[in-house]
């Protein structure tokens, strides 16, 4: 069992986890969700103590894993990412024995543990144990992600979107074959997705967080029925609720995909990166990826020298809206500005997106005429 | 009549190979340092940069006050006089892998010593190769100034020519100190391509 007990964490006065209270019973498979920047990694990554945490306790089979050696709880603990992270250096069968060899079995316990893996994940021993990472697509190789973390046996497992960035029907196939695989193992899956269709999919139990704080925690069943709060009935919206234009927000209606350049980048190579990418101005962003303004190619190129860093061009002034904003009103402001876009920013002040008036248009147009644009981009 | 035999070139071969292996080792450690210590990051790169900005007739005469006029003197600067490329090569190779991949190693449960031995110098050894290629080639023309302070190499068999006016000679030198330099430079860039190739994505950074 694992004890979330009021854990609180911050980075300077922005409290992203807080006072979180959560338990997680032997074998479920928890899903965490809700809006980008909610606290969902940090929740999974305070567990296997790759994030520090301020205040609370957090226990696993009733031993604090503060008084676990990080890197003895993080080998009993499996751990996918969305990135894949297998280590191109390694065949398969040395990714997949990562945790065994940390462990020490011996070479032949590696060896038939990998052979077993692979013949679960329905893979050929034979063709693919000696490939090298590049060699496999993206669903083989998140396939031997997930098994690089199975390996050693652990009891709990964490997924950070490990499906996030296949195409929806390697995704489909991944998260059934999943599914199967922890009917056999019964796991302890703490699985972090923001695509509600997959947490009903394969949620026993999903919890809703919304600025570090659980909005609700139920069964698909009774969140499909009995939504607790707006925002999930937002996130359900494409599976039951039919919006209306009037509580479409920023987060709804923006563009995830921005061009954002640190402050101390050479005015040179920003105009370099503009023209790359056919865009005329960039969003300007401090070290700590904090919105500082935005840098128009027209002041740079009159008035910027080469060497400067972009930080001198940015016109402070330039407006931006949260993610939370209600989307009629980044509209208005859009058209009354007649600036190309906004920048819609999360409540730290980092870039969350941006908005232009075409996004504006398609999402508006979904909201009308049913949501077949993918306007998230 | 040639006053020169291919015993010179095996000189400034040996100059040259023996410094690189020092500077390799010295230069990996140091880079390894950079990347693991933060603070330790400016001061290293201050010196090695500031070592290599000393013109190199300048550091082999100080080295030979301690060393005298022998191969040792012209092995030690060559040696400094090389750390540049490898501690900067070593250093942003290691800072350049892709974050995801560190950050499963971390979370696999390895130790800083196992990252760095299992995944980091690996994932970042073509990078360093490429430093160690850098210097190498550097090094076939720096240490033509070895024969100022007693070291030989085909720096001595130029001086000789120039002073006797022996255009013959000084070319075949020339010609064979930019073969030199051009085989490493081909033979080792050969070889980078291929550990590229090998390792792939292996250092996709995230870029802006
Ligand atoms: N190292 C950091 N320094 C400062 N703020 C951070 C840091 N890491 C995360 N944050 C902030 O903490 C908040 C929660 O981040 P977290 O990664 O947990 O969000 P998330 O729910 O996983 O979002 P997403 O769906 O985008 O992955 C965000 O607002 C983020 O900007
Ligand atoms: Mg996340």
């Amino acid at each position: 069992m694992i004890v979330y007990e009021n854990v609180t964490k911050k980075y300077g006065d922005v409290t992203v986890v807080d006072n979180l209270s959560l338990t997680i019973d032997d074998g479920e498979f928890l899903v965490l969700i809700g809006p980008s920047g909610c606290g969902k990694t940090t929740t999974l990554k305070m567990l296997n103590r790759l994030i520090k945490y301020d205040e609370g306790n957090i226990y696993i089979d009733d031993s604090n894993i503060k008084e676990i050696n990080p890197v003895e709880l993080r080998r009993n603990i499996g751990y996918v990412i969305q990135q894949i992270g297998l280590f191109p250096n390694m065949t398969i069968e040395q990714n997949i024995s990562v945790v065994p060899s940390l462990l020490k079995w011996s070479k032949e316990k590696q060896h038939k543990r990998v052979r077993e893996l692979l013949e679960i994940a329905d893979l050929s021993y034979e063709e693919n144990a000696h490939k090298y990472p590049r060699e496999l697509s993206g669903g083989q190789q998140q396939r031997i992600g997930v098994l690089r973390a199975i390996a050693a046996g652990p009891p709990v497992v964490l997924m950070d979107e490990p499906f996030g960035a296949l195409d929806p029907i390697t995704r489909d196939i991944l998260q059934d074959e999943l599914k199967a695989l922890n009917k056999k193992l019964h796991k302890t899956i703490i699985f972090v997705t923001h695509d509600m269709g997959e947490a009903v999919k394969m949620a026993d139990r999903i919890v809703f967080m919304n600025e570090g704080k659980v909005l609700q925690a139920a069964s698909p069943e009774e969140m499909l029925e009995n939504p607790a709060h707006p925002m999930i009935s937002r996130f359900m919206g494409k599976l039951s609720y039919s919006r209306s234009g009037n509580d479409l927000i920023c987060a709804d209606v923006m563009r995830l995909k921005v061009l954002t350049v640190p402050e101390t980048k050479k005015t040179l190579e920003c105009i370099e990166l503009m023209k790359q990418r056919e865009i005329d101005s960039v969003i300007v962003v401090d070290k700590n990826n904090k919105y500082k303004g935005r840098a128009n190619i027209e002041d740079i190129m009159e008035h910027g020298k080469p060497g400067e860093p972009i930080i001198k061009m940015v016109k402070l002034d330039t407006p931006s809206v949260m993610v939370n904003t209600n989307a009629k009103d980044a509209f208005d402001h859009l058209i009354a500005t007649n600036i190309d876009y906004l920048a819609v920013l999360n409540r730290d002040k980092t870039v969350a997106g941006i908005i232009t008036k075409t996004s504006m248009t398609k999402s508006l147009a979904s909201v009308v005429w049913g949501d077949d644009n993918d306007y998230n981009d | 009549m040639s006053m020169f035999g291919w015993d010179k070139v095996g000189e400034h071969m040996y100059l040259v190979l023996m410094a690189s292996l020092f500077a390799a080792l010295i230069g990996l450690i140091l880079g390894i340092c950079c990347y693991l210590f933060k603070p330790a990051r400016n001061p290293i790169m201050w010196l090695v940069d500031v070592l290599q900005t000393v013109p190199a007739l300048a550091t082999l005469g100080l080295i030979m006050i301690l060393f005298g006029p022998t191969k040792t003197t012209v092995i030690i600067g060559l040696t400094l006089y090389s750390l540049l490329p490898i501690v900067r090569n070593t250093y942003v190779g290691l800072e350049n892998i892709d974050p995801g991949i560190k950050e499963a190693a971390v979370g696999m449960g390895m130790t800083e010593m196992q990252q760095l031995i299992k995944v980091e110098v690996p994932l970042a050894f073509p990078m360093i190769f490429t430093g160690i290629r850098i210097a190498i080639v550097n090094s076939i023309g720096t240490a033509v100034f070895g024969a100022f302070v007693g070291g030989g190499g085909l720096g001595s068999v130029i001086n000789r020519a120039i002073m006797i006016q022996d255009m013959d000679t000084l070319m075949k030198v020339t010609l064979i100190l930019m073969l030199m330099a051009v085989i490493f430079d081909y033979g080792m860039g050969y070889i980078e391509k291929r550990l590229n190739q090998d390792q792939g994505m292996a250092t996709a950074g995230s870029s802006a």
